[in-house]
This record gives structure tokens, C-alpha cells and sequence, in this order.
């Protein structure tokens, strides 16, 4: 299963890009190139392996139920672009 | 639009319910944050909630086990190992870029919740639970609904709180039922303290999806398209918007013949105001999550010992408490309904009652007539009712032992209430003595003494006649007893020579 165009212009537009004609095309040879790369671990037999959900071989890590202190407000909204001291400003969203 | 309406119409209809509950932590899911409702915006987040590069979630131990009673509560298997998987979208009230939520392998899933209508408006149905899985929840954005073009704010304390999301098969054939499922739903959650269940505060929501089954030209069966109903923000909204949908959908049918086969799922909102449903703008791409397992988060595994232990400690439901009900204090089915229906605190209430004066059908009839009218109208809830359970099953006893007039005890209740005063002080608020049997004799001979012609009617055959001693001695005395007065004076006259 080859990636094609159309993929990658899916692709970015899930991840919000705005790609160019150029940057496209050259987004997708390159995507071809590691998902071809990535497609090796199919040569693999993999009967009988039970599917790995985490990497680490733990379980169970849990916190108590305890509240611990956050930010101040202005620490919150100081990296945000847009703010009015309280809230959060962004472009309006409209018709959730 | 009718929300009533029992007459199914021309179809069948079709409705699956996604419940969202807000678990009772006082952390959030993944940090220390607070959870508490009502704050000033954004004052609650750390780098964990808002997404913050560098930062790890860690799992909040309480919401796992609030989750797990929950689930286990609904009858669902609960695997071995469960694991939690990022769903990516974009959103401005989603800082992460994705919510941690579960996808393939959930805490819990196919369990079943049973949903009664006592007064038998459709049959006892056993509703199944497609899964129920735990999950962050997201911030919270307010538009600009004047004009659309000043900047959405956003606030970022719900972002991260623990959610129970619990999804039903589409089982539900009426909105009547899907009213009654969210009603029990509801009571198990707080029968379970697992949430407050408050819809007002966003704790508990609900999604409604809804389609019709109807018979084609050639005799087959066709389904409508799938509508999700979002908005909604009250049980009786849900009915109506139901009630609405399949209507709203009936027509469109009918006008268009369109089935499922060639329209996609869509989304429409409730608008309380117009009472009608309305199309909602689809978010692009949305059905496209990319889940994938969340590399921070390790996965939890539960035991089936773990599992047994939650089950047993989980003490009575609320459809074992009916039957208790019904058994112990001999409730009819629609008595015991209400009762339990109102909650754990007014069960106790009732029992302390019923237990105080010794007969739970009184206790029942004072309960859900005389105590569930003040609280439906005033408000407020049973633990702060000015008449303990004590007080008023000493006003029940009194009644039924005759010291107190049963004629008066309504009188009684309402001075009890309004006033705060216990028996004693009432019964001398309203100047209510009881007659002990040797003053009241006195009375009923002193009558008939005075009344000589209606003793030779009452002889003579005309019992009847002895209903005027009845009010005659209540001019004597307010706080006769009227039964007592006509059996006295019955057993006096036939004494007599
Ligand atoms: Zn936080």
C-alpha cells in the first residue's frame, strides 16, 4: 500500500498544515520513504505474540486522590497568544 | 409537539444513550488540580492539564475505583488489563491536541441496567451497556453568540477531570424509556456516591442517538438516518427532544424516503426555547481520531479477587431495595417505587418512620403524600426536613393508638412542620388533649342521657341515627375521636334495658 497524494494532503490537514503544491509532493516522496522504511517490521512473524500495549513492563501506577498546588493564573495564560487576564482568547469557534 | 404521546405512530423507534459522569475526586484524572465547580477561569490547571511539554500524567487511584464500583454495578465484565489511548482532534478547549480516553480495550464493557415503569406504561426491560470506560474531560469555551466574530474565550479548570462515559446498546424504544433508564442510571450513580450527577453543573450529560425502523412500499423493513441529539439539559429535555426527533424524522422520511443506507450520521442540537432539534455544523474530518495507546500512561490490570471485592462491598441496589421494601413493610410495587426513587437518605427516612410506628403502609402514605409534596414544592432535601423521622413516626403511632385525633393530624403535621415543634408541643400548640377512655365514657353517657330520642332511634333499628351523637360530642369536646365516640355509645345503648 503505496502512500499517495491524497494521503498526505489528509494527513496534514488532520494536523491542521497548510502545505504547498511543492511541499506536498515533497512531503509525500519522503513519507513514501519512511513508511517503506517502517513497512521492514512486517517481515517479522508475529504468530502467536501477544500485542504490546506499553513498553515499560509496569502496571498499576496510581496517585492518591490529594490536590497539589497549580499555576497562578498569569503563569497559565503568559504563553498564550491572546488572553484578557482570565480567559483564554482564541478566533471565534462557532457551532461546537 | 406531544412528549406524552404513547401511540408509537407508524415505527419503531431506536435509541442508544452515551452518559457522561463526572467522577466525585477531589484531583483531577491525571494532577493534583482541583475539581471543585464554580472557580474563577483558569485558576485551576498545573503543565499536566494544560498540555505542557515535559509534562506526565499520572493515574488519580480514587477515580479508577469510582469507575470500577460503577461498572461493576452495571453488570459489565471488567478484563484483566486495560490500557488508555490518546483521541486526536483539535479543539481550542482541548489543549493537548488530543483526550485521554480508551478506545480498544476499555475498563469495562457489556453490562446491562434494568429499567422498570410501575406504572406499567411498558413492560420491565433489561437495557445492555455497550461499555463504559474512564476518560479526562475537556475545557470549557464560551462564543460570542451575538455577533460570531469576537474571540471565544476559553476556560481550562474542567480540562483533565475525571469522566465515566457509559454507553448504551441501542436498546431504548421510546423516550419515555430512555427518561426512565437515565432516571435509574442516575439513582445507581448516587445510590454508588460515585457522582453528583448534577446537570446543571455539567457533572452528568448525556448524547442521545435515534432512528426510526419502519416498514418500506415493499413490505421490508427500512431505517432512518442516524441522528445524534446534543444540548440537552435536563432528563425531561431528553424525552422531548426524543420525542421531537422521531417526529421531526417520521416527516422527513416521508417526504424524502431517505434511509441510512444513504445519509451519514449527523448531529443536531436541542433548543429548549423553540422545542425543536436543529441541524448542527459537522467538524471536518471528525470521525478520523487516529486513537493510539497513550506511551505515558502504563496499564492497569484488575484481578478477578479485585473485582469480587468491589462487588461485595457494593451493599444494596436500588432494585433490591424495592423488593426489600415491598417485603419487609408489605409497599406495593408503586409506593416502594417512589420511596427508593427519591434516593438513599429518603429511604432511611422512611424506614425510621415505618420502624417508629410500626405500619410501613401509613408510614408510605405520609411519606410520598405529605413529605414528597413539601419537598416537590418548596425544594430542599429530606436530611433537612424540620420533622425528624422520629416525630413524625410518633405522630403515625399516635394515630393509629388513637391518642392523637386522626381528624386533626394533618393540623398537627403542618404545626410539626412549619414551626419545628415536636408532638407534645403541637398537640398543646393546638390545644389538643387526648381523652383518656374513662373522661370520654363519661361524655358518651352524659349524650345519651341528653339525647333520649336519638337512643330510642338507634333501638328501634336506625343506626344511622347515631351519627349525630358523633358531632354533638365533638361540640363537647374538639379531640374526640369519632370512631371511638360511635363504638362507646353503640356499646352503651346495648347495654341498656
Ligand atoms: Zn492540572
Amino acid at each position: 500500500m503505496a502512500l499517495e497524494r491524497e494521503d498526505v494532503r489528509r494527513i496534514a490537514e488532520l494536523a491542521r498544515l497548510e502545505l504547498s503544491s511543492d511541499e506536498l509532493a515533497t512531503l509525500t516522496s519522503e513519507l513514501i520513504q519512511i513508511v517503506d522504511y517502517v513497512q521492514q517490521l512486517r517481515s517479522i512473524k508475529t504468530e502467536g505474540v501477544v500485542p504490546l500495549a506499553h513498553a515499560l513492563d509496569l502496571a498499576n501506577v496510581f496517585r492518591d486522590d490529594c490536590l497539589a498546588p497549580g499555576l497562578p493564573r498569569e503563569a497559565a495564560l503568559s504563553n498564550a497568544p491572546k488572553h484578557d487576564g482570565a480567559y483564554f482568547l482564541v478566533p471565534a469557534v462557532l457551532g461546537e | 409537539m406531544n412528549s406524552e404521546r404513547s401511540d408509537p405512530g407508524p415505527y419503531a423507534i431506536v435509541i442508544g444513550l452515551e452518559v457522561h459522569v463526572q467522577l466525585k475526586t477531589a484531583s483531577k484524572l491525571f494532577c493534583g488540580c482541583s475539581t471543585q465547580f464554580g472557580a474563577e477561569p483558569n485558576t485551576q490547571t498545573c503543565p499536566v492539564c494544560l498540555g505542557l511539554p515535559g509534562s506526565l500524567p499520572v493515574m488519580n487511584r480514587r477515580a479508577f475505583e469510582l469507575a470500577l464500583r460503577t461498572a461493576v454495578a452495571l453488570q459489565c465484565q471488567i478484563p484483566e488489563y486495560t490500557k488508555w489511548d490518546r483521541k486526536n482532534y483539535f479543539y481550542p478547549d482541548l489543549p493537548k491536541g488530543y483526550q485521554i480516553s480508551q478506545f480498544d480495550l476499555p475498563m469495562s464493557h457489556s453490562g446491562w441496567l434494568e429499567i422498570a415503569d410501575p406504572k406499567g406504561e411498558f413492560p420491565v426491560r433489561s437495557i445492555r451497556i455497550r461499555r463504559a470506560h474512564l476518560e479526562e474531560d475537556a475545557g470549557k469555551s464560551l462564543h460570542d453568540e451575538a455577533s460570531g466574530k469576537a474571540d471565544s474565550r476559553i476556560d481550562l479548570n474542567r480540562t483533565g477531570t475525571p469522566l465515566l462515559e457509559i454507553v448504551s446498546e441501542p436498546d431504548l424504544r421510546s423516550p419515555r424509556e430512555a427518561r426512565a433508564y437515565l432516571n435509574e442510571l442516575k439513582l445507581l450513580l448516587e445510590y454508588l456516591e460515585v457522582s453528583d450527577c448534577n446537570m446543571q453543573e455539567g457533572s452528568l450529560r448525556v448524547d442521545a442517538n435515534i432512528n426510526l425502523h419502519l416498514a418500506d412500499a415493499a413490505g421490508g423493513m427500512v431505517a432512518t438516518p442516524i441522528v445524534e441529539v446534543k444540548n440537552m439539559n435536563s432528563f425531561r429535555a431528553v424525552e422531548r427532544a426524543l420525542a421531537y426527533e422521531a417526529e421531526r424524522q417520521f416527516a422527513a422520511w416521508r417526504e424524502t424516503g431517505r434511509t441510512i443506507a444513504e445519509v451519514p450520521k449527523s448531529t443536531r442540537g436541542w433548543d429548549d426555547q423553540r422545542q425543536a432539534t436543529f441541524a448542527q455544523r459537522q467538524k471536518e474530518e471528525s470521525s478520523d481520531y487516529r486513537y493510539f495507546p497513550d506511551p505515558d500512561l502504563v496499564p492497569v490490570t484488575v484481578s478477578v479477587s479485585a473485582v469480587d471485592a468491589v462487588r461485595a462491598a457494593l451493599g444494596e441496589l436500588p432494585a433490591a431495595t424495592r423488593q426489600r421494601l415491598e417485603s419487609a413493610y408489605r409497599l406495593n410495587a408503586y409506593d416502594a417505587d417512589v420511596i427508593v426513587n427519591q434516593g438513599r437518605q429518603f429511604i432511611a427516612y422512611f424506614e425510621q418512620v415505618a420502624q417508629r410506628c410500626g405500619d410501613g403502609k401509613l408510614a408510605s402514605n405520609w411519606v410520598t403524600q405529605e413529605v414528597l409534596r413539601i419537598l416537590n414544592s418548596a425544594g430542599g432535601t429530606i436530611d433537612r426536613f424540620p420533622i425528624s423521622a422520629d416525630g413524625l413516626g410518633e405522630l403515625i403511632e399516635g394515630v393509629r393508638g388513637g391518642q392523637v385525633p386522626s381528624s386533626r393530624s394533618k393540623e398537627l403535621f403542618g404545626a410539626m412542620f412549619s414551626e419545628g415543634l415536636s408532638l407534645a408541643a403541637a398537640l398543646r400548640k393546638l390545644g389538643i388533649q387526648a381523652l383518656d377512655a374513662g373522661a370520654l365514657e363519661q361524655l358518651c353517657r352524659q349524650l345519651l342521657t341528653e339525647n333520649p330520642r336519638i337512643v330510642a332511634d338507634v333501638k328501634s333499628g336506625k343506626a344511622q341515627a347515631a351519627g349525630a351523637l358523633v358531632g354533638l360530642a365533638k361540640k363537647k369536646n374538639a379531640n374526640v375521636n369519632p370512631a371511638e365516640v360511635r363504638e362507646i355509645c353503640a356499646r352503651l345503648i346495648a347495654e341498656m334495658p
